[in-house]
């Protein structure tokens, strides 16, 4: 039973900029039925007593020092950009975009 | 009528048929050395992408770390909002695509946020007190800087592109959101300009921000909605973002109730949208249709554990609070026994500081108020600076008080003493000896410019003899004018009397 509908993998799919091919959305509506359908079967054991649980680790307050450590350097902040210029990353503009 | 320009309603007919309702978000951005997940150094004005690390970057595997400083920051600013602080909070990742969020989300606060159910009372011009609820402050993180480039500068031809600079990815922020503001009525844009000036002085006050609006230090988003009436359920808003300034806000406010009530008069609906305001005319257009929040896909946040404040923690917070502005004009207004208006006045003209550091140097309220209110008001506004812009510090001003207190000069001498602190000659105390302006107290010469005064005008020593003491002012003028008004008026009159007498 499919739990993802086409529709919904084109929107996310929208929503990060992604543009699919109808065959690729049609595997991933498969493979992400996979997942939600695991995710269901976690469901199935947790009962409401069990709370709902985002980190694993029983820590708290981690925090650090305001203390400034050195910065990459500049050539290899921009070594990944697929363009730069001015010591920028160069990118396309988002359609409407003023 | 066209749905893309609607004409606008005149405000004051907007506001008297329909109501009101603001919702305003304030980002400031904190004042740590730091970023909020990473050790790179914040500052203004550097070099493009020299402050940044993986952590800012997004780069894969780079984990962050929550820097503590920006956390009693955030509680610093929820208790002087009167806000409950969260015994434990987390984390959120609020999910979008954008060239200026690397990670393709931003880290935030969702359901969590660390401050929550406050409130503020602002005061507007008049006196006029509106109490503003504050729904939540939260933590996150600010986004990089993109700048549009059109097509035919820069190297990739004809394409429009943008350029990102990265070293404001990661700047803490905390957002501030109002609950709506309702009751504000046709004072609307003036409470929403007084609530974002009243955070402004907070910020400063607590030190966690330099709070520099021309920076983009604070930033509000400026929400608005219009009702038939106060009883009427809440009209579909509009967000107006990134409005930058006090005057701006209320600029915004006013057009989008003007805008809306257009709108709503043609019988048309309200779009909800983000809007973006126009500093040249003070307009508004359509931004991108608003994504709801599912769009987000907000989850906790799995690489950063539970923020849990301990209650000795913000209580040992609450208790190193500043004065915060209110109370501190509230105390002001008090010892210096000013009445309601003048303190108003003095604060609408941005010299409660001046006043305040002024008697700290001696002189008394109502002298300190009369030189800043009076003769450096003239001047500012001549000049077109503010106040504090003069070329006069408050240590100054009493020093030339404590000038005339003494009697080594007079009031009307003082104003020529301000030219000269004014004109960079030094301190009252130098300029005064500079200049030669000490008041004659020595009677020698005083007493020689008065006999020839009185030889000048033998009737009105006559007059005067009479027992007609009136005219006896005409002699007094003309010793004030031969001493170039640096004489005693009143010892002149007592030693004029004197030699008539």
């Amino acid at each position: 039973m499919s739990t993802i509908s086409r529709d919904e993998v084109a929107r996310v799919a929208a929503l990060a900029r992604i543009d699919l091919r109808d065959d690729e959305v049609d595997r991933l509506a498969g493979e992400l039925d996979v997942i939600v359908d695991s995710i269901a079967r976690v469901r199935e054991v947790a009962t409401p007593d069990v709370p709902a649980t985002s980190h694993p680790l029983p820590l708290t307050n981690v925090f650090r020092e305001d203390v400034p450590q050195p910065a990459l350097p500049v050539a290899d902040v921009l070594a990944a950009a697929p363009d730069a210029q001015d010591g920028r990353f160069a990118v396309p503009q988002i359609l409407g975009e003023e | 009528m066209t749905t893309t320009t609607p004409a606008l309603v005149a405000y004051d007919d907007a506001v008297r048929r329909y109501d009101p309702v603001i919702g305003i978000e304030v980002h400031v951005e904190l004042g740590t050395r730091t970023k909020m997940f990473c050790p790179a150094e914040q500052s203004f004005g550097a070099e493009p992408n020299t402050q940044t690390t993986p952590v800012s970057l997004g780069l894969p595997g780079a984990l962050p770390v929550v820097n503590g400083t920006a956390v009693e920051y955030a509680i610093r600013i929820g208790l002087a909002l009167n806000c409950q602080i969260a015994e434990s909070c987390r984390f959120a990742r609020k999910n979008y695509f954008y060239p200026d969020v690397p990670k393709n989300f931003q880290t935030s606060q969702y359901d969590e946020p660390i401050a929550f159910e406050g409130w503020l009372d602002v005061e507007l011009e008049d006196g006029t007190v509106h109490r503003v609820e504050i729904e939540r402050a939260h933590m996150e993180e600010d986004a990089g800087k993109n700048t549009h480039v059109g097509g035919s500068a820069g190297r990739i031809h004809g394409a429009e592109y943008s350029l990102v600079d990265y070293n404001r990815a990661g700047v803490p922020l905390v957002e501030i959101v109002t609950k709506p503001i309702t009751g504000a009525g046709d004072r609307a844009p003036e409470v929403a300009r007084a609530y974002v000036q009243a955070l402004r002085d907070i910020f400063r006050v607590l030190d966690v921000s330099e709070a520099r609006m021309e920076r983009g230090n604070v930033r509000a988003d400026v929400n608005l909605s219009l009702r038939a009436t106060p009883e009427s359920p809440l009209g579909t808003r509009t967000e107006t973002k990134n409005v930058n300034s006090f005057r701006s806000v209320e600029r915004a406010v006013r057009y989008e109730i003007s805008r809306q009530a257009a709108l709503l008069d043609a019988g048309e609906t309200v779009i909800q949208e983000t809007r973006h305001f126009h500093e040249e005319d003070g307009s508004t257009s359509p931004g991108r249709v608003k994504s709801d929040a599912e769009d987000y896909r907000y989850f906790p946040e799995p690489d950063l554990v539970p923020v849990a404040p301990s209650r000795e923690w913000v209580e040992e917070i609450r208790a190193t609070l500043p004065e915060l502005p209110q109370a501190r004009r509230r105390r002001l207004h008090d010892e210096w026994g000013f009445a309601d208006a003048e303190m108003r006045d003095v604060v609408n003209a941005g010299a409660l500081d001046l006043i305040e550091a002024t008697v700290a140097a001696g002189a008394t309220p109502a002298a300190a108020r009369k030189w800043w209110m009076g003769e450096l008001a003239r001047r500012a506004k001549q000049d077109e600076v503010e106040l504090a812009d003069l070329a006069i510090t408050p240590a100054q001003i009493g020093e030339l008080q404590r000038l005339v207190d003494s009697g080594r000069i007079n009031d009307k001498i003082a104003r020529q003493v301000l030219d000269g602190v004014l004109a960079g000659e030094g301190d009252p105390e130098a300029v005064v000896v500079a200049r030669g302006l000490e008041v004659v107290s020595d009677d020698g010469p005083l007493l020689e410019a008065i006999d020839a005064a009185l030889a000048a005008q033998p009737d009105i020593v006559e007059k005067v003899r009479g027992g007609n003491q009136g005219p006896v002012g005409a002699i007094i003028g003309s010793v004030m004018k031969a001493t170039r008004g640096q004489a005693d008026a009143k010892r002149v009159r007592e030693l004029v009397l004197e030699r008539i007498g």
